[in-house]
């Protein structure tokens, strides 16, 4: 089972005149085994939902409540609300200079499932994941997202997803400065995460190219800091067509 | 090449000029007055704190064991009289300190290493330092000689109570390889004033690695001089200051002839009140080192409040002939951005910090390429950080 729910959600960033509202009440649920994508103009505060979703201290919730299979997620730490089954997966992946993958990766399952993996197993676990993604086994001896290749990390942020195997994943604008070979093989991934049991997925992005390849059972439009519209996939296509320039200016 | 007055006058002043920064020194003890704290070259130091080992010290009695281990072919014992009289100075050194040249002055014996040329040593030589008692004052001197193209790896391991003066000079012969590893991991009462001085030979390779995590106050400079064109220098440093601890690491390459080379790369990582470290890297590159390479890098990270890390790169360049030169100087708490980042990935925040911190220091480590010691290395990185870092985990149990 994995239901997120989000409820009247606001939250603010601190700046130099003071602290400014960015999300002023999502609203949003997600349930078992289903994709949502929110899609939005830049500066609509995607990326702060993502990012407040898990925890990222520069953001502050000021109200509304987010639970995780009845779960205050809100009132946990960073790695505690990622052990209740959260997963983010980001836009700008943070270099770890001397911390190999392999390491990283071990280190992280071993926190996630309280025990070390088994490591015959293990093993044979990540070389596939970081093969289907199209990432050499001497992937694994580098630092984490240390000079990596736009495309590397956001592969790797996929690997992390299909080994961590959470209950819900945030992927936040995963698909921006990928290639289009590159965005299959990311959009694959995301796909086999997707067909596993009853997981959750919200996929935010800018562009609607990589819901060509993972398909949303719905899709939101995100502007100025709340959902202004929700429908199916075919929303997504009358973003592709018209823009959001309807929603902005009726914003504005 | 045609003789012009330039070069002339360049050859003429390559012995005249001389780096501010390292004034000239002399032999003579008289010549070095007791330093007051304001000179440029003990400002940093806390002189109270030295137990006279800068100033007056007596140098007669030795409490601090040493043992050796030695590798076929490899000569080393203890000195005295002429012999040890003759080794005085063989790196080139011409002391800048009261402390050095009192060790050179007063101290009647050397131990003395010897690699005869063409012998490669497999395994490391090992000497061990073992101090028992921190109240009284001692001296040092050991005298490295490697001939041209030997190759070996010597540590020298500093452990127990001492309150010491040393100066270790090495000699690098033409086409050498030589590895030299100083691991200060003194007790908590230990002082350790130390000169490493080096020449290296004409396309010597020399990497020299000072390793301070012990003792109450620990000051060492290493420098490097070239004796001809080609060599190639590497000092990496790795330090960790407790609570109240004084590390100085100062550096000093002086490129003092063409196409050689110096990467300078110390890392350290503070923690607790009162922890200092010093770190001052200088880089001179005298009008007739054309064509030279020199880059130095000091990294910090400071671990907890009431900290303080002092960085000093300075470079002084005498020719524009030069292929490069650069330094970096960085001192930062942990990363949130990096710490964020793991913790997303349910590693706890102590974790991640054991993580970056082992990160910081583990290219470090690797670089000093002594694999016999790397092990014990991330050992102690780790026992350093459990001191701190990791007593919230000691306390309430590993979090899961």
């Amino acid at each position: 089972m994995s239901k997120l729910v989000i409820t009247d959600l606001h939250v603010t960033v601190d700046t130099e005149d003071g602290p400014k509202e960015i999300l002023k009440g999502v609203t949003l649920t997600i349930n078992d085994g289903e994709t949502h994508a929110i899609m939005g103009p830049n500066g609509s505060g995607k990326s702060t939902l993502a990012y407040s979703i898990a925890g990222h201290p520069k953001y502050t919730i000021t109200g509304g409540t987010v639970t995780l299979d009845g779960q205050d997620v809100l009132s946990l730490s960073v790695d505690e609300r990622a052990r209740a089954g959260l997963f983010l997966a980001m836009q700008y992946p943070v270099e770890v200079p001397g911390v190999s993958v392999s390491n990283f990766l071990r280190t992280a399952k071993t926190a996630l499932d309280g025990e070390a993996p088994k490591l015959r197993t293990w093993v044979k676990d990540v070389n596939a994941a970081l093969e289907q993604l199209n990432l050499d086994p001497s992937f694994g001896t580098r630092s984490v997202n240390e000079g990596f290749s736009g495309g590397e990390k956001k592969r790797h942020e996929i690997a992390q997803l299909e080994l961590l195997d959470p209950k819900v994943a945030v992927l936040d604008e995963t698909d921006s400065g990928l290639d289009i070979d590159a965005l299959k093989v990311v959009s694959e991934g995301v796909n086999r995460f997707r067909a596993r049991e009853g997981k959750g997925v919200l996929l935010i992005t800018h562009y609607t190219r990589i819901l060509r390849y993972i398909e949303p059972d719905f899709v939101h439009v995100f502007v100025d800091g709340k959902v202004a519209e929700s429908g199916g996939k075919e929303l997504a296509e009358q973003l592709e067509a018209n823009g959001y320039d309807k929603y902005v200016k009726a914003n504005a | 090449m045609t003789v012009t007055t330039d070069s002339v006058r360049s050859a003429l002043e390559q012995d005249t000029i001389e780096s501010h920064l390292n004034p000239v020194g002399s032999f003579d003890v008289a010549d070095h007055p007791v330093p007051t704290g304001r000179e440029e070259i003990w400002r940093f130091s806390p002189l109270k704190r030295l137990k006279g080992l800068h100033a007056d010290a007596p140098f007669d009695r030795s409490t601090t064991s040493c043992t050796w281990n030695t590798p076929e072919g490899v000569r080393i014992e203890g000195v005295s009289g002429d012999e040890a009289r003759s080794l005085r100075g063989i790196s080139g050194l011409v002391p800048n300190t009261r402390f050095a040249a009192r060790v050179l002055a007063e101290v009647p014996a050397s131990l003395v290493v010897d690699v005869p040329a063409d012998l490669e040593v497999a395994e490391p030589i090992v000497i061990s330092l073992d101090g028992k008692d921190a109240s009284t004052t001692e001296a040092g001197h050991v005298a490295m000689r490697f001939g041209a193209h030997s190759k070996a790896v010597v540590v020298i391991n500093h452990e127990g109570s001492s309150a010491m003066a040393a100066v270790v000079e090495i000699v690098v012969g033409d086409g050498a390889d030589v590895t030299v590893v100083s691991i200060q991991d003194w007790a908590d009462d230990a002082v350790h004033l130390a000169h490493h001085q080096a020449r290296v030979g004409r396309d010597a390779t020399y990497k020299h690695a000072a390793v301070s995590f012990g003792g109450d106050v620990v000051r060492m400079d290493a420098n490097v001089t070239y004796d001809g064109p080609g060599g190639s220098a590497e000092l990496l440093g790795l330090y960790f200051a407790d609570a109240g601890q004084h590390i100085e690491h100062r550096l000093f390459a002086d490129h003092n002839a063409p196409h050689t080379k110096s990467n300078v790369v110390y890392k350290g990582a503070l923690q607790g009140e009162g922890a200092h470290t010093v770190w001052i890297g200088n880089v001179l590159i005298r009008k007739v080192a054309e064509g030279i390479e020199t880059y130095e890098e000091n990294r910090n990270l400071v671990l907890t409040d009431g900290c303080r890390a002092d960085s000093v790169p300075n470079l002084e360049i005498e020719t524009g002939e030069i292929e490069g030169a650069g330094h970096a100087s960085a001192t930062a708490r942990f990363d949130d951005e990096q710490l964020f980042y793991l913790q997303s990935r349910g590693v706890s925040e102590k974790e991640a910090q054991r993580l970056v911190v082992h990160g910081f220091f583990n290219d470090l480590i690797r670089q000093v390429g002594v694999p016999s010691i790397e092990d014990r290395l991330l050992t102690t990185v780790e026992a350093e950080l459990a001191k701190n870092v990791l007593q919230d985990l000691a306390a309430f149990g590993r979090e899961s």
